[in-house]
């Protein structure tokens, strides 16, 4: 028998869909039988409680947990959020209601083993329910009361050599798309690259020194499967210098209908025989490609590596070789002065990790050190860059302005120069003029 | 909220620990916090960053930012957290009375 009437959320377990009411039903019953003998930390109806205050939001049509929270762990200023019920008496269960961050591998590879240890510790010290994953990459777990942080902490670096992820004005816990470890378009390794910045920049994640938070995201290509270039003040998008590899066998196993166009994804309804000229040449946005004869040309100087050729044609264009990233910087939600998502910084930047990536942490260090001097208070990359000028970054970044910079040119004439550009500089003597102007 | 006694004060607090009135500050309040905030012993660096804070409070309204603070006890972040283990925000801010910080955090 539940602990609570909840008619509403009951109408949420009908449908195709996972339903979450269910699993929460299904964790709650865990718990009450308790058949592996656990001594649970928190509130055993904790998951009862939840959806009981969960009803009544829903018949209210409002939240009810209270304003913020401030709890942690000792050394680190970030990781956990603290969260209280607006109805304690009502729902003791969760009257605490923390959520933890645990840092979560690159390209969310696990092992069933490791996840088990997890979800032991969670068991006994938290609510057993959890959000795989919450959207800027971290485990979140949901659902525990204050004495349990320290526990939960010792236990997840002690055990399971696994630390907490980011929260605060910080830099967040780092997320990338799943690279080369399972994808042919991948330019570069978007696991190691990611792995090996969340290491070096560990003091940056735990211990907010920033005016406001910030976001990495590696993606492999322009497909951007982690959304890097709008979830990321700093989006890592891999790229390539040279030509889009060609095998004209597998165009012409296209053209004769032998290989599915996308990797099949457009089977689900008849779109007729695949037509590369209408499906692949005439949609190029550059117009770069033609057939001559029964070669595939590119003009690859022309090409912006949009993707488009390659993700049609899978198994006969391939990513070049010479590759890269390219460095977007300034993506973030609309608040406070409009959303953003990244602006083109460094067209082209190296990835080798033999020298622990010295190109990309040049660039990112850089642009700390100027925004931790010059933002404000709760000023994001991307507002800064506005209230500063692109300019700024340049400068700071050391990098040339060039065209790729824009996708325009400013079409208003408030230009400004500085003074060692202008011959004579900017002092002037009125009176000078007035010798060849009267009043 | 609850009410917390010490050494003959008494303090209006939240669940995090925070007090409801900066007003209500006092001296106890510090020794209060120390244990809950993993501070052994009370030494002049402590005062210097409580007293800081709370100057910068009373003028501006607010807690000043990491950097800020940085700049003006001449503690660089690091150290700031081995004065306070949990940190400026959690550690300083709350033995200094001043209010919860609030946000994304």
């Amino acid at each position: 028998m539940a602990k609570h009437e909840t008619p509403l959320l009951d109408q949420l377990e009908s449908g195709p869909w996972p339903s979450f009411v269910s699993d929460m039903k299904l964790e709650a019953e865990v718990r009450a039988k308790n058949e592996a003998g656990i001594e649970f930390q928190i509130p055993v109806d904790v998951v009862d409680d939840l959806m009981g205050v969960l009803e009544l939001s829903y018949v209210h049509g409002r939240t009810h947990w209270k304003h913020g929270g401030i709890v942690g762990v000792f050394g680190y200023g970030g990781g956990v959020i603290g969260r209280y019920c607006d109805q304690p008496e009502m729902f003791p269960g969760v009257a605490h209601f923390h959520t933890v961050r645990v840092a979560q591998p690159a390209g969310k590879y696990y092992k069933a083993d490791y996840l088990r240890q997890l979800m032991d510790i969670w068991q006994m010290r938290g609510s057993g329910m959890t959000n795989m994953h919450g959207s800027t990459g971290d485990i979140i777990f949901l659902g525990t009361r204050t004495e349990q942080l320290e526990e939960i902490f010792y236990e997840l670096t002690h055990n399971l050599n696994t630390d907490l992820g980011g929260s605060g004005s910080n830099l967040r816990t780092p997320a990338d798309c799943i690279g080369s470890s399972r994808c042919e378009f991948s330019c570069y390794d978007t696991n190691a690259l990611c792995h090996f910045l969340t290491n070096l920049y560990q003091d940056e994640l735990h211990r907010p020194a920033f005016p406001y938070k910030f976001k990495f995201k590696f993606d492999g290509c322009p497909n951007g499967c982690v959304a890097s270039i709008a979830r990321s003040d700093m989006s890592f998008i891999g790229t390539w210098k040279d030509d889009i590899r060609i095998d004209q066998e597998a165009v012409q196993a296209y053209i004769g209908g032998e290989i599915a166009p996308n990797g099949g994804a457009f089977k689900g309804r008849d779109w007729g025989a695949f037509d590369i000229q209408k499906e692949v040449i005439d949609l190029c946005p550059t117009e770069c490609m033609w057939m001559e004869g029964k070669e595939l040309k590119i003009d690859n100087k022309e090409c912006n590596r949009c993707m488009h050729c390659i993700n049609a044609m899978p198994r006969a264009l391939r990513v070049g070789q010479d590759t890269g990233l390219s460095i977007l910087v300034g993506a973030k939600a609309p608040i406070l002065d409009g959303q953003q998502m990244g602006s083109l910084l460094a067209p082209f930047v190296e990835v080798n990790p033999e020298d622990d990536y010295a190109a990309v942490t040049e660039v990112i260090e850089s642009i700390w050190d100027w925004w931790m001097e010059e933002g404000k208070n709760r000023e994001r990359l991307g507002e800064l860059i506005r209230r500063a000028g692109f300019q700024k970054m340049l400068e700071v970044t050391g990098i040339k302005a060039d065209a790729r910079h824009v996708s325009e040119p400013r079409c208003n004439p408030y230009i400004f120069w500085k003074e060692d550009e202008v011959p004579g500089g900017w002092e002037r003597d009125v009176k000078e003029y007035r010798k060849h102007h009267k009043r | 909220m609850a009410e917390v006694e010490f050494k003959g004060k008494k303090f209006v607090v939240d669940e995090d620990g925070f007090l409801e009135d900066f007003n209500t500050y006092t001296e106890e309040w510090v020794e209060f916090c120390m244990k809950e905030e993993g501070i052994d012993t009370l030494t002049e660096e402590h005062w210097n960053v409580i007293n800081i804070l709370q100057d910068y409070y009373k003028k501006n309204g607010i807690a000043p930012m990491v950097r800020v603070l940085s700049k003006l006890t001449g503690f660089k972040l690091k150290h700031i957290y081995e004065l306070f283990p949990s940190g400026p925000g959690k550690g300083a801010c709350k033995m200094a009375g001043l209010p919860k910080p609030t946000g994304c955090v």
